[in-house]
């Protein structure tokens, strides 16, 4: 208490007069608080104030001096609670002057709260006049901590700490009479600040959701600056968009814990696990190095990466890895089937998925127990056909009421060829994507060809889709694709002149029915074209696969020649109808025929043949391309040629795709006398008859009456 | 396909077969460069190519700021006067371009924006589809004036955005059926084919802003589409 003299000292120096007005209080105490400020020495006797206010406080004795020092406390505090605003004004003076005084001392906030709330109890008590003696010569200092405390206090008032009502700077409104009876937090809340409700308008406004979602523009706003703060690009007005709308996507796309798979990303996993089985050397470690040893020697895998080189050159092919991968499934593919050569043949385009077509040559033997089973569903359809014919007609011939037989009988089946020959020459296989398993394609019926001939249709990617057309496909799309790639097998492979000859063993061609020589084998000898001359003339060029006859096959077949089968089953129709039906042979190009000699479509040169690079010949490839089959090309060098096709599998025509129209309706049965319904004679008739039969009655009319009842009956018929 | 990522394009649409030879593609860089300078334009595409009897026809387009605008055609090959018909080459060589570009000349959604003042921009924060976005025909723009927009009942229009769907996009296109759509590489890259004009392929890699298409092909519709589908 040593220290109170010197503090009213100091109040007696403010200049009289500032009394009664509470106004004039305010600012006393602002103006003291302010002079109190400037006084260094006071700061540091404040926190000792403080304590010996709370001791000085229990001691309600002698209190009235006291009082009346805190009851600016008692506005601050209240003008505190009252006005967050006021700080500024309140502390003007001394804030920063007053910071470095350790006020985070919990025990003298606790203490000076306290105190405040004691203070105000016992202004709900009292009386306002209490007021009136207020002394100017109150203490201040303590009143500074304080109101320093009151800053800090209400900020961490737990239910007290709300943001308003605020009261703006104004003395006229400040000290309303109402508001000095109220309880501790004030149930009467006076009009809030404008400025600080206009804060809480925008900020409520900005917690509104939006309307497609749960985020709130403020929520955004929030994680938008945290982002940037966070990671300080370089000049982040310019990239502000950009942050924006990843902002955005983070929030509805929040990274999956590492536990849980991406639903989206499934399937492209799924692939990529795929195709890693491609890459991974088959057989385990300990093998790995005997397995090194086999494979450096000959492998019936083409070398696809060479190809896909040459054929770059030519600005054809696909993309380097997606050779790369199917190299690798072609390895898969040797491994898993008994094979003994095998080429890569292309890929047909699809709607859904694309095909990607090995051809393939098995093993000697190997394929025969394959065969069979394929074998055995298409005969025993056709063996089911033809009995079902058969069992119809019987049961016709043992019913009472003959129905005339149909005349009709389905044109009789041509044979398909042989493995190994002819279409069915090699095997294929196809798969969608590297990685996924191969498909073998069953053989190549005459039937289906010559239908695929009439249809045009797109594929669509999966092999047990129906092809829907007319005339209807005997087949699904694994028959239409198989009978798409012998045609085009047989129309586009091509190799230079003198790449292949004929076997040394000569047959006589007559005996051979004409259809030429159907095997071939390489020339040792043979020594390469120059690019240049196989660019200029289609004439060294030769095809090396067969021609495909009208009929579906390669080599002629008599389809009137009977199978055992057939003899057994319809003779009798047979014979009756083998007459009027006289099939000509069909003749087609030889094997080896050059390109020079294919037609011409409409006009149209059917091959185009290109220097790959013109600006260095020396080094380029020459390519050939169909014009018949889009999609079909051909390059040689030097000794190296090869054949690719990479298209949606459909020939070239000039005019549009006609459909075959529908037959004619069938004869049912033959017209004739016994079975047309006569007309009924008109009237006319009738009655000339009638006047013919009169005449002829007067005249023998004495002979018989009753012929003329007779005639009258007839006639009636 | 743009002439900056023509190497990587070119790569991304391979799978349809058809592509440009090593030496080609490198004079392709340095003659689109030449043109870009020398016409001034924005972005020059790489537009494809035309096979011809004799030679093929390389062809490229200029496309100014607004991306919308009319675009400039130019081509690199050695017309010929055809021997039966009147009509220059080079006459019949623009129209089939413009025909293929109004038919089937595609964007996806996003990667353009309309401006309230008109013009057309390239949207650089477009980051790509997303996977299941990319298998959708919905997510496709042709690449020209809408046609079809203002068909729209007032319910549809509600659910466009203005500045992204000012385009006709190819789900109503016909005949139906006439794009295929395939994923191809394993699900990293979607690929769009016509059927109508078979040779166009449009690719785009998701997830990423790779986008373009390329025609190569002999110009000729197809009009035995509605029996083949």
């Amino acid at each position: 208490m040593g220290d109170l003299p010197p503090y009213p000292e100091r109040p007696a120096q403010q200049p009289p007069g500032r009394r009664t007005s509470q106004a004039s209080q305010r600012r006393h105490s602002r103006d003291q608080a302010q002079a109190l400020g400037a006084d260094p020495e006071e700061r540091q006797q404040i926190p000792p104030d403080a304590q010996r206010n709370a001791p000085g406080w229990s001691q309600r004795g002698s209190l009235s001096q006291q009082e009346n020092l805190l009851m600016p406390q008692v506005f601050q505090a209240e003008e505190a609670r009252l006005g967050g605003m006021e700080y500024p004004s309140v502390n003007t003076g001394f804030p920063s002057e007053f910071q470095p005084q350790p006020y985070s001392d919990e025990s003298r906030m606790q203490v000076a709260e306290l105190t405040t709330s004691l203070m105000l109890q016992r202004l709900q008590q009292g009386q306002s006049s209490l007021f009136q003696q207020l002394d100017p010569t109150f203490q201040e200092p303590p009143v500074n901590p304080l109101g320093q405390f009151n800053l800090y206090q209400t900020d961490q008032f737990s239910e007290g700490a709300q943001h308003g009502p605020y009261l703006r700077d104004d003395p006229a409104l400040q000290f309303l009479p109402s508001e000095l009876g109220f309880p501790h937090y004030s149930a009467q809340v006076p009009e809030p600040e404008p400025l600080e409700l206009a804060v809480q308008n925008a900020k409520a406004y900005l917690l509104h959701t939006s309307i497609n979602c749960d985020l709130s523009l403020y929520e955004h706003l929030v994680n938008l600056l945290t982002k940037i703060l966070n990671q300080r690009p370089e000049d982040p007005l310019s990239v502000l968009e950009s942050l924006n709308r990843t902002t955005q996507w983070e929030w509805f796309h929040p990274k999956l814990d590492t536990l849980r798979d991406d639903p989206e990303m499934q399937p492209t996993y799924k692939m990529a696990e795929k195709q890693k089985a491609l890459f991974i050397r088959s057989g385990g470690g300990t093998e790995g190095e005997q397995e090194m040893e086999e494979e450096v020697g000959e492998t019936p895998v083409p070398n696809i990466m060479e190809t896909a080189f040459y054929f770059e050159q030519a600005g054809v092919g696909l993309s380097s890895d997606e050779s790369f991968r199917i190299f690798l499934a072609m390895k898969q593919l040797v491994e898993q089937q008994p094979i003994h050569t095998c080429r890569f043949w292309g890929k047909i385009l699809g709607i859904k998925r694309s095909y990607l077509v090995a051809e393939v040559e098995f093993r000697e033997g190997e394929e025969e127990a394959e065969e069979e089973e394929v074998e055995e569903m298409t005969e025993g359809g056709e063996v089911m056909e033809a009995h079902g014919e058969e069992e119809g007609e019987e049961d016709e011939e043992k019913a009472v009421d003959i129905v005339p037989k149909p005349v009709w009988k389905p044109p009789p089946v041509i044979p398909k060829e042989e493995s190994r020959s002819g279409a069915n020459k090699y095997l294929y296989f196809v798969c969608n994507e590297p990685g996924l398993p191969w498909t073998r394609l069953p053989h190549v019926t005459p039937a289906q060809i010559v239908n695929a001939r009439k249809i045009k249709k797109f594929f669509t990617g999966y092999l047990d889709t129906p092809v829907v057309s007319y005339p209807p496909f005997p087949g699904n799309e694994a028959n239409y694709l198989r009978a798409q790639i012998a045609r085009i097998s047989a129309a586009t492979q091509v190799s230079p002149l003198g790449f292949y000859q004929f076997n040394e063993e000569e047959g006589d061609e007559e005996e051979e029915g004409g259809a030429g020589r159907d095997s071939y084998e390489e020339n040792p000898d043979f020594e390469g074209i120059p690019v240049l001359e196989l660019v200029d003339s289609m004439a060294n060029w030769v095809h090396h696969t067969q021609h495909i006859l009208p009929q579906g096959r390669c080599t002629w077949v008599n389809p009137l020649q009977k199978t055992e089968e057939e003899e057994d089953l319809g003779e009798e129709e047979e014979k009756a109808d083998e007459g009027p039906e006289e099939v000509e042979q069909e003749v087609g190009p030889p094997l080896l025929t050059p390109l020079s000699e294919d037609a011409e479509i409409m006009h149209l040169a059917p091959w185009t043949t290109r220097l790959s690079c013109s600006l260095c010949p020396q080094y380029s490839v020459a390519v050939v391309r169909s014009n018949l089959w889009p999609g079909a090309y051909a390059y040689a060098s030097g000794k190296k040629f090869e054949n690719i096709y990479i298209g949606w599998g459909h020939k070239y025509s000039p005019e549009s795709f006609n459909p075959a129209l529908p037959a004619p309706i069938q004869q049912e049965y033959p017209s004739g006398p016994e079975i047309v319904e006569m007309s009924d004679p008109t009237v006319e008739e009738e009655q000339a008859l009638k006047a013919a039969q009169e005449q002829a009655l007067g005249a023998t009319e004495e002979e018989e009456e009753g012929e003329e009842e007779e005639e009258g009956e007839e006639t009636d018929d | 396909m743009d002439a900056d990522s023509l190497l990587l394009s070119l790569e991304l649409a391979s799978g349809s077969g058809q592509g440009l030879s090593p030496d080609r593609r490198a004079s392709l860089l340095t003659s689109l460069m030449l043109v870009k300078r020398d016409y001034r334009y924005d972005r020059v595409l790489f537009w494809g190519r035309i096979l011809g009897l004799v030679a093929d026809y390389y062809i490229a387009q200029g496309l100014s700021e607004d991306q919308l605008a009319p675009r400039k055609t130019l081509y690199r090959g050695a017309p010929l006067l055809s021997p039966q018909v009147q009509i220059k080459e080079e006459t019949r060589l623009v129209s089939v371009i413009e025909q293929i570009d109004k038919a089937v000349a595609i964007i996806p959604r996003g990667a353009l924006f309309k401006t309230p003042f008109g013009p057309t921009h390239v949207n650089r924060t477009f980051e790509g589809l997303s996977l299941s976005e990319a298998k959708k025909l919905s997510s496709y723009f042709h690449f020209r004036e809408p046609v079809e927009l203002k068909n729209k009942t007032l319910l549809e229009k509600a659910d466009l955005d203005p500045s992204l769907d000012f385009m006709d996009s190819l789900e109503h296109d016909i005949p139906k059926g006439s794009w295929s759509i395939q994923m191809e590489r394993g699900n990293a890259l979607v690929v769009l084919r016509s059927l109508l004009w078979p040779g166009l392929t449009f690719y785009h890699a998701p997830h990423t802003k790779n986008y373009g298409y390329i025609y190569v092909g002999t110009g000729e519709k197809n009009m035995d589409l509605p029996f083949m589908l």
